[in-house]
């Protein structure tokens, strides 16, 4: 990848409203063509850095640049804010017809109206409403209606399209249906998109990079796999859905692995730890592997423990099976193992996780 | 009962006849009123939308203000603008008391709170985010505005309404600052005030007539119009 002038550069931004600090970025750069996902619970400061990015909140400090121009106030806003195009959580639609909705943004920029109803019947047909076009848009359903204000967006053909939690108020089958067309849609656009999101499976699937933001600063921006796996602290692991984290003391090392000492315990992970340290062992529960043996045969795993089930927790498709092994951990097995192993609560199991699945990360970072 | 049968009989007369005398009278009315309405609609719309929109202190001091100027007592107004264009009064030089002019002026005061009022609730009830998005989309702070106005279109057509309604039926600020004089500043409300006082029980059934047509009819259409851009 050549140096590349991104299409977004923010330095040193911050916003201060009544003298507390909402927002704190020094530095954030977005690749043209880029999904990035914005990602942290809620009052996080991702609607915020959103609103700011689109000079839709103001005043704040700091400079944007757009494809390297610095973004002044007052004059090259209004040809600024005219590349972009924002969704958000509720559509927000007009008191018209849907057509009409869609067809409002290019009326504001003054095209040309042959023009006008081409495009937008284009996004019409592209979102799979174009047999709505005539309705009212107060006659929608809440998936129409969001449906409607993405159309709207695109026809803009926007150069960054900022969404922001765009599926929230969805119901789960509706915000499957259109996420899926969102992305089908995106990948054949190319469009720069920056996502904000509470939900961090909605991010995995669609960004290529995210940024997992708390209390107005970004905490670590990578990409899916990045985050996921190699968070840079707890906060970032237990946003992105780390069940396990665990603190312990270096206690031996061997070439590139160690052994950490956790609450009695010793689990070997990968990592140039020197002894003594502390350091903070995030296990994901997707790599915890439960059986009903109780000795280490039939394993390659270096980290098997015996443990008791504490609690069993259906997440609809699979299950959640909380452990205490002298620390506390957490698995994912399928229905199907929990019937087959009779996994209930207060049985004895074994649970295993190779060394390569443990998350290394100094304490204090 | 005579007398009440008596009275509407002529009255109908005066009006099938398009008796020269009442037809100027509904004219003036209108005219006033009209002009009124219009004044009204233009302050009241643009201030009610700028405070509605804008962030200062004393926000809440203002609205307070505006919602009382909305059951602004008529004739404390007619005081007022008496006082105004009394020949010694500040505004005296322009020596208009006593004409239709300062009805107008006396009915604009009147009509202008009620607007504004009820611009700024329409625009403050619309969805906060909604200008935003108006924004996202590329317009200007003036299109922007004109969106949101249309937006809330049918609210402020009840704008419209309340602000006609008010001033076509109120007698008490016309009076004060209009003199009453006939075939130049009596309108339906003010002669039929006289007529009654007078006994002349034919012309103010006649006049009441009208003003109740004038008022039903133009409630009318705008109902019409209110009701026709109602969401289905």
């Amino acid at each position: 990848m050549g140096e590349q002038t991104p299409i977004l550069e923010i330095r040193n931004l911050e916003v201060n409203r009544g003298g507390a600090i909402l927002l704190q970025v020094p530095s954030l750069s977005i690749q043209e063509g880029e999904i990035f996902s914005l990602i942290g619970p809620n009052g996080a400061g991702k609607t915020t850095l959103l609103q700011t990015l689109s000079h839709l909140l103001r005043p704040f400090q700091g400079e944007l640049f757009f494809r390297g121009n610095r973004v002044e106030t007052n004059h090259s806003v209004l040809g600024y804010r005219r590349k972009l195009a924002m969704v958000f959580q509720e559509p927000l639609l007009f008191d018209t017809t849907v057509l009409n909705n869609v067809a409002s943004g290019l009326k504001i920029r003054g095209m040309k109206r042959d023009e006008i109803h081409d495009r937008a019947m284009e996004q019409l047909e592209r979102f799979g409403i174009g047999h709505l076009n005539g309705r009212s848009a107060k006659t929608l359903s809440g998936g129409e209606a969001q449906r409607t204000s993405l159309a709207r967006a695109f026809a803009l053909r926007p150069e960054i399209l900022l969404l922001d939690e765009p599926f929230s108020s969805l119901d789960p089958p509706t915000r499957d249906s259109l996420m899926e067309d969102l992305e089908h849609i995106l990948q054949q656009t190319r469009t720069t998109t920056i996502f904000a999101t509470h939900d961090r499976l909605e991010a995995l699937r669609l960004s290529d990079r995210i940024a997992v933001m708390n209390n107005g600063t970004i905490l670590q921006i990578g990409s899916p796999e990045e985050v996921t796996n190699h968070p840079v602290n707890e906060l970032v692991a237990s946003f992105m859905g780390v069940e396990a984290i665990l603190t312990g003391k270096v206690i031996k090392r061997n070439g590139g692995t160690f052994i950490a000492s956790v609450e009695g315990q010793e689990i070997e992970a990968v990592g140039d730890v020197p002894l003594g340290e502390t350091v903070v062992l995030c296990i994901r529960p997707e790599n915890v592997t439960l059986s009903i043996r109780s000795t280490r045969e039939g394993t390659s795993a270096r980290n098997v423990f015996p443990g008791k089930i504490l609690k069993v927790i259906s997440l609809g498709l699979y299950q959640k099976v909380q452990l205490d092994c002298g620390f506390p951990l957490v698995a994912y097995v399928t229905n199907h193992s929990l019937e087959e192993l009779s996994l209930v609560e207060g049985k004895d199991v074994r649970a295993s996780f190779k060394a390569t699945a443990v998350m290394v990360m100094r304490k204090g970072e | 009962m005579d007398l009440i049968l008596e009275g509407i009989k002529k009255a109908f007369w005066l009006l099938i006849t398009f008796d020269p005398e009442v037809m100027g009278i509904t004219l003036l009315s209108l005219e006033v009123s009209g002009i009124a309405t219009l004044i009204s609609l233009l302050i009241g719309i643009s201030a009610g939308v700028a405070v509605a929109l804008s962030r200062f202190i004393g926000k809440r001091m203002v609205v307070s203000f505006i919602n009382t100027g909305m059951g602004l007592p008529p004739v404390v107004v007619g005081l007022f603008v008496t006082l105004f264009l009394w020949r010694n009064g500040p505004l005296g030089f322009l020596g208009i008391l006593y004409t239709p002019a300062a009805m107008v002026i006396a009915q604009t005061i009147i009509a202008t709170p009620i607007v504004m009022g009820i611009t700024l609730a329409a625009i403050q009830q619309l969805p906060q985010k909604l200008r935003l998005q108006i924004l996202a989309l590329g317009a200007t702070r003036l299109q922007m505005v004109w969106i949101l106005i249309k937006e809330a279109k049918l609210p402020l057509l009840a704008a419209v309404m309340a602000g006609f309604g008010g001033v076509i039926s109120e007698v008490g600020a016309s009076i004060m600052v209009g003199g009453n004089i006939k075939g130049y500043s009596r309108v339906l409300t003010t002669a039929t005030v006289l007529e009654t006082s007078r006994g002349n029980f034919d012309v103010a059934i006649a006049l009441g007539i009208i003003l109740l047509l004038l008022a039903y009819f133009v409630n009318l259409f705008l109902t019409q119009i209110q009701q026709r851009e109602r969401p289905r």
